[in-house]
Formats: structure tokens, C-alpha cells, sequence
């Protein structure tokens, strides 16, 4: 992790117990101003919990936080200077679209014609002007998680905080309001915290990404990075669609050149980069779908031959299952290059794209 | 019906084939709505029939009641008994009828009901939303409250009641019926509070709204249903006491129901029936009235507020 000058945020050794249940344990983070951090993970990593834990909605076991360099460890979500908006959207049913942006407003006390400012300049910027005397109720999804953002906008925060926003939307409206926050952000220059399970999301959007597990940080990068470069088994595993694929095997040394064995298959290493010299022992290889070239016959530093076993045409792509060295092993092909079930095919790849990991700890070699 | 489908020769099975088609057919006199509505009707009949004879009974003079026939329709409708229980009829040293009484159960029943929802409303409130150290065990006491019977209560609550000085006054006995609700009231707003998106309670926290600011502006205007079903609740319950009016006030203070049994029970002279009768129905026209007035609201809320636990 590099340390930033003036981080937007700063998370310094922040834990959260349950009781005897650990949720986050001594995690650090610095966000840079106007940076976009996407928190990724799965159900219950904590990312939520973490976002949370900056707004100020739970109270931390130990550690402190820090929002634009003033410490708001014990401060109330109020006073942090966030905006948040969250998965349900959580209006306030019995308001106007109006009367909801402008909640946090009046209840700060200010004056009138500063809220009405305001909430032009929300309403022009997210293009809600029509709705603004709607109640929640006559609004769609899309409409909704606007006028959300929207009572993160008036708020004229310096960090905003998105838990899970695009969850409850259909795909299509999911895509349209992905594009508009990152348009938001170009717009705003404000500092980001996004939460979200899904990968795609996390690509589009992040400057970089925090992927999470069990409470801790994995790897914070940027997105092709963390995509190309996963600093363990997990990470490589949850992001990319298909997934990653892993053969289990070893790593030997044949002739002074590193090699990874799986039954009779040998995959030469000289082009893969070692983060540090690796020892043999049990290893996994991994390399994604759309790094393995098909019936391209020579070229590749390691080709084999071997028979498909299902196809499952995805309309832009079509993914072939095959077996390499008795294992499934998946190949990303364009669809006019479909072959049929049982077909014998040629794969090749370059190791240079590949991922290795400890076979005990997942960790990158 | 379906012999002639079957006989169809196949080619004809198709687009134009006859057989069931559109929305199944219902029976009006299927063996299952004959029982079922003759269940709903008997049993209907069953509560209504003391009903019809107490107001049947009311509309008679004294002499067309001698005549024994309780079930038969007024002769000559008079409604001198209604008169007579409301504004007459004598209990001990009054004789100014149920009024009295009346005026007494809505001075109780008006602050007694206020004052228990206002505060069981924001218990509620606290044990859902706001999770404080304790809590649970709070709640768990205040819902073992709810089993305690009251007769065990009842001496030490007026000796504390002369101890303060309220012994016999309306205000004791109002707030003896805001603690005796206060258990199965907070029980109801805690569940329907807790059956709320956690989410808008946070976004109010963001937004800056306090204890107050987020039970008055935001959780407040979202629950009519559980507060008509409190009022009903606490309105029925506290009009119809009988106990705690007769142990915690005085003669001149006795609420309706206290009233009424004085006037039903009353051995001197002749009984009355139909002026008895013409008082009771003023006794329990209150709750009736409530029970009309927001029957589908108070369904409503009694769903709502029994979803979560």
C-alpha cells in the first residue's frame, strides 16, 4: 500500500468486534481526494460494515478514522461530512421527492432560499426537476436510487459513501445508472466509496479496488492490476466471468527452468515473473479463459491437444469445457469459432498471462 | 362433457375442440359455501340475539315487558328508558343517571389513552431503533409485566396511590391504566417499528435528525395503522374496566361501567329492564362506535404489527 499525502479518508487499525465475533480486524486504508475506492467481496466480508463504520452508523472497537485530516472516530454521521446512499434506497415514503432532498437540509436549519438552491442544483445535475413533487411511491426503481444520490448531492458532502446502490435494479437500468455515477464523479470530483458484490460494477468504476474477505483487505489496486496481477487464489478466483481456471499440480525444475506439472502435461515457466524465488512443492496454476488460444497450432510456449467436452455459447462468446491434465480447464472462444462436443482441439497459451499460487496459503508466487 | 371430448376423432382436437375453457365455473350452492355460510350465519345469529333483545327490551314500557315475550318486537316503541338510564335513574345518592358516569370514563379514558400510547409509542421506538446496552433485558421485563395478574398488584398500588395522594382522584386511576398498557403497547410498536427498512432509520441519522427528529418526523407520519390499533386497543380496554374503577376511585368518580352494574344491581323497587337495558347499550356503545369507525385500519395494523418479532 502507498502511503497518499492528503488522504480524503484514513482508516488507521480500525477493528469491530461483535461480542467474540471479529467483523473487521486492524484494517487500514487511505483514500485519495477524489479518489473512487470500490469495496469488493462477498456476502459478509464486512464491506458493508466498513462503510458503515465511516459513516458513523456503528460504533468501532478500536482504531480511528479520519475524514479531510479531522479525526471523526467519535463523531456523529452528521458531522462527518459524508452523503450516503444506500441499496433500498430508504426514502422517506410520506415526502415529496422535494421534501426528501431537503430533510437533512431543514433539519440543519438552512436558510430557505440556500435549500431551494440547492436542491436545483441536485435536481438539474441528476435530471429529477420534473419529479421533485412526487412521492416515492410514483417513482420507478432508476427514479428512485436518483433522488437517493440526490440527498447525498444537497448535502454538499466531501465523501460520499454508495452501499450496494445498483443491487435492486434490473440489469439494464443497473448498466444505464453505472455510467451516470461515473459520470457523476467526473462531474463532482468528490471522494467515492462504493460497496458492491459485483465485479463488473468494481472494474467499470474504481480508481482501485479493495477486494475483501473475512474482514481484511486482500489486495488494493487498480482494476487491471488486481485483474492480471491477483495477489492470491481468492482474489483470482472472484473476479473475472467465467472464472479464472486452476490446475492443481507441481512446481519442479527440469534443467535449471521452472515447470509445472500435471500428470503428463508440463507447462514451461520461463515466461512467467516469480514475485520471489519459488521453492517446488504443490502449486496452482491459474489463467484465465480468454488468455488460451484456440486451434492456433504453433507459436505459443506451451500448446496441447485434447477434446471438448461441453459448449455453452454465451452470444457474444462461447465457453468450451475441455480436460487438461485430467482436469476441467475452460476456453473463451468467439462464437464463429464454435467447435462441437468431442471435437479434438489444440489449445496454447503463454505462461506470461498465468497466475501461481502457494498450493497451502493461495498466495502468489 | 368429457365422454365427448374423448370421442373427438383426433383431427378436430385443436384450436376448436370444445371442453373447458376460460374461468372455471363456481357453484353458488356447492357443499362447501352451504356449510361454510351456514357456519357464518349460526354463529352470527348466535351473538346478535342477546343484542335484538336488549334493544327490543329497551323500546318497551314496563308493562309490555311483563308480558313475558322477550323475543317479540316493541308494541308501542317508547323511548322514555333510554331517558330514564341516561339522565334518571338513581345509584346510591345521585340520581342523575349514567351521565355522570359517562363524563367520568371519557375523563379517564381521553388522558389515559393519550398518555399510554405517547409513551409506550417511544418505547417502542427506542427498544427497535435505537439498540441500547440492556435492552433485551428491558424488554423481557416489561413483557413479563404483561403476565402478572392484577389482582396481586392491586393493594400495593393503593397503598403508592395514598402514599402520593391520588388515592380516589381520576388521575390515579389514569395512570394506573398508562403503566397496566404500557407492556403489551410497547410489545406492539417495538414489532412494528422493527418491521421498518433499517435503512431509512440510517439515512435520517445521515441526514442529520436526532432521537426526536427521526421518531417525530419520520417514524411518526409512517404509522397510522399500529396507532389506530393502540387507540382501539387502549380505548376498549380502559372503557370497559370494571376493577381498578371500583377499587381506585370514589362514588362521586366512578366511571360507567362502575355505574352501571350500581344501577343494574340496585334492589330497591322494581327491576327495571328496560331502562337496564337502554343503559348497558349506552355503556358499551363507545367501544362499538370505535370498533365501526376504523375497523379497516384497525386490521391493517394488527397485521403490520404482528409480522416481526
Amino acid at each position: 500500500m502507498t502511503a497518499i499525502a492528503n488522504p480524503s479518508v484514513s482508516i488507521q487499525d480500525l477493528s469491530l468486534n461483535f461480542g467474540a465475533i471479529s467483523v473487521l480486524e486492524t484494517l487500514n486504508l487511505d483514500v485519495a481526494e477524489g479518489e473512487f475506492i470500490v469495496l469488493l467481496g462477498p456476502s459478509g466480508c464486512g464491506k458493508s460494515t466498513l462503510l458503515n463504520c465511516i459513516a458513523g452508523l456503528l460504533d468501532i472497537s478500536e482504531g480511528r478514522i479520519f475524514i479531510k485530516g479531522k479525526n471523526v472516530t467519535w463523531e456523529e454521521p452528521k458531522d462527518r461530512g459524508i452523503g450516503m446512499v444506500f441499496q433500498s434506497y430508504a426514502l422517506y415514503p410520506q415526502m415529496t421527492v422535494e421534501r426528501n432532498l431537503s430533510f437533512g437540509l431543514r433539519v440543519a436549519g438552512l436558510a430557505k432560499d440556500e435549500i431551494a438552491k440547492r436542491i436545483a442544483r441536485a435536481a438539474e445535475i441528476l435530471q429529477i426537476e420534473p419529479l421533485l413533487q412526487r412521492k416515492p411511491a410514483a417513482l420507478s426503481g432508476g427514479q428512485r436510487q436518483r433522488v437517493a444520490i440526490g440527498r447525498a448531492l444537497v448535502r454538499d458532502v466531501d465523501v460520499f459513501l454508495f452501499d450496494e446502490p445498483l443491487s435492486n435494479l434490473d440489469a439494464k437500468l443497473r448498466s444505464e445508472l453505472r455510467v451516470e455515477i461515473k459520470l457523476l464523479h467526473r462531474k463532482l470530483e468528490n471522494t467515492m466509496i462504493y460497496v458492491t458484490h459485483d465485479q463488473i460494477e468494481a472494474m467499470t468504476l474504481a480508481d482501485r479496488i479493495a477486494v475483501m474477505k473475512g474482514g481484511v483487505i486482500q489486495q488494493l489496486d487498480a482494476p487491471q492490476t488486481i485483474y492480471n496481477r491477483p495477489v492470491n487464489r481468492f482474489v483470482a478466483g472472484f473476479l473475472g466471468s467465467p472464472a479464472m481456471n486452476f490446475l492443481e499440480g507441481r512446481l519442479e525444475k527440469d534443467k535449471g527452468d521452472w515447470q509445472f506439472a500435471v500428470e503428463d502435461v508440463r507447462i514451461p515457466l520461463a515466461t512467467y515473473t516469480f514475485e520471489k524465488e519459488p521453492a517446488p512443492g504443490p502449486a496452482v496454476f491459474g489463467i484465465r479463459p480468454e488468455h488460451v488460444a484456440f486451434n492456433s497450432g504453433a507459436g505459443w510456449p506451451f500448446t496441447a491437444t485434447t477434446s471438448v467436452e461441453v459448449v455453452e455459447p454465451m452470444g457474444s462468446d462461447t465457453l468450451v469445457w475441455l480436460k487438461l491434465g485430467g482436469q476441467n480447464f475452460t476456453v473463451r472462444v468467439t462464437s464463429e469459432r464454435t467447435p462441437n462436443n468431442e471435437d479434438t482441439v489444440g489449445i496454447g497459451f503463454d505462461p506470461m498471462r498465468a497466475s501461481l499460487f502457494d498450493a497451502q496459503t493461495g498466495n502468489r508466487l | 362433457m368429457s365422454d365427448q371430448a374423448v370421442s373427438l376423432p383426433p383431427a378436430t382436437i385443436g384450436r376448436e375442440a370444445s371442453g373447458p375453457s376460460g374461468p372455471k365455473p363456481r357453484h353458488r350452492f356447492s357443499r362447501r359455501n352451504i356449510f361454510l355460510y351456514g357456519t357464518l350465519i349460526v354463529v352470527a345469529l348466535y351473538y346478535l340475539l342477546p343484542l335484538y333483545v336488549m334493544v327490543v327490551t329497551s323500546l318497551k314500557g314496563m308493562p309490555e315487558i311483563r308480558l313475558g315475550n322477550i323475543f317479540s318486537p316493541p308494541l308501542e316503541i317508547t323511548f322514555e328508558p333510554w331517558v330514564k338510564a341516561w339522565s334518571q335513574a338513581c345509584t346510591g345518592l345521585n340520581c342523575d343517571g349514567l351521565s355522570r358516569g359517562f363524563w367520568n370514563s371519557v375523563r379517564i379514558t381521553v388522558p389515559s389513552v393519550i398518555l399510554s400510547i405517547a409513551i409506550a409509542s417511544v418505547n417502542g421506538y427506542a427498544l427497535a431503533n435505537w439498540r441500547f446496552k440492556g435492552a433485551d433485558t428491558f424488554f423481557v421485563i416489561l413483557i413479563v409485566g404483561a403476565f402478572i395478574p392484577y389482582q396481586v398488584m392491586i393493594y400495593p398500588i393503593v397503598i403508592i396511590l395514598r402514599e402520593i395522594g391520588l388515592y380516589g382522584s381520576l388521575s390515579g386511576l389514569v395512570i394506573v391504566h398508562s403503566i397496566f398498557g404500557m407492556p403489551i403497547l410497547t410489545l406492539l410498536f417495538r414489532n412494528y417499528f422493527s418491521s421498518m427498512p433499517e435503512e431509512l432509520f440510517r439515512a435520517a441519522r445521515v441526514d442529520g435528525a436526532g432521537f426526536w427528529g427521526i421518531y417525530l418526523r419520520i417514524m411518526l407520519p409512517m404509522s397510522l395503522p399500529i396507532f389506530v390499533v393502540a387507540v382501539i386497543l387502549q380505548v376498549t380496554g380502559i372503557w370497559n374496566d370494571f376493577l381498578f374503577g371500583v377499587v381506585y376511585t370514589r362514588p362521586d368518580t366512578y366511571p360507567m361501567t362502575v355505574q352501571l352494574n350500581n344501577i343494574v344491581n340496585s334492589v330497591q323497587g322494581v327491576k327495571e329492564y328496560n331502562v337496564n337495558m337502554a343503559a348497558t347499550i349506552l355503556t358499551g356503545l363507545v367501544p362499538l362506535i370505535v370498533y365501526f369507525l376504523s375497523g379497516k385500519l384497525f386490521v391493517r395494523g394488527i397485521a403490520a404489527g404482528a409480522v416481526k418479532g
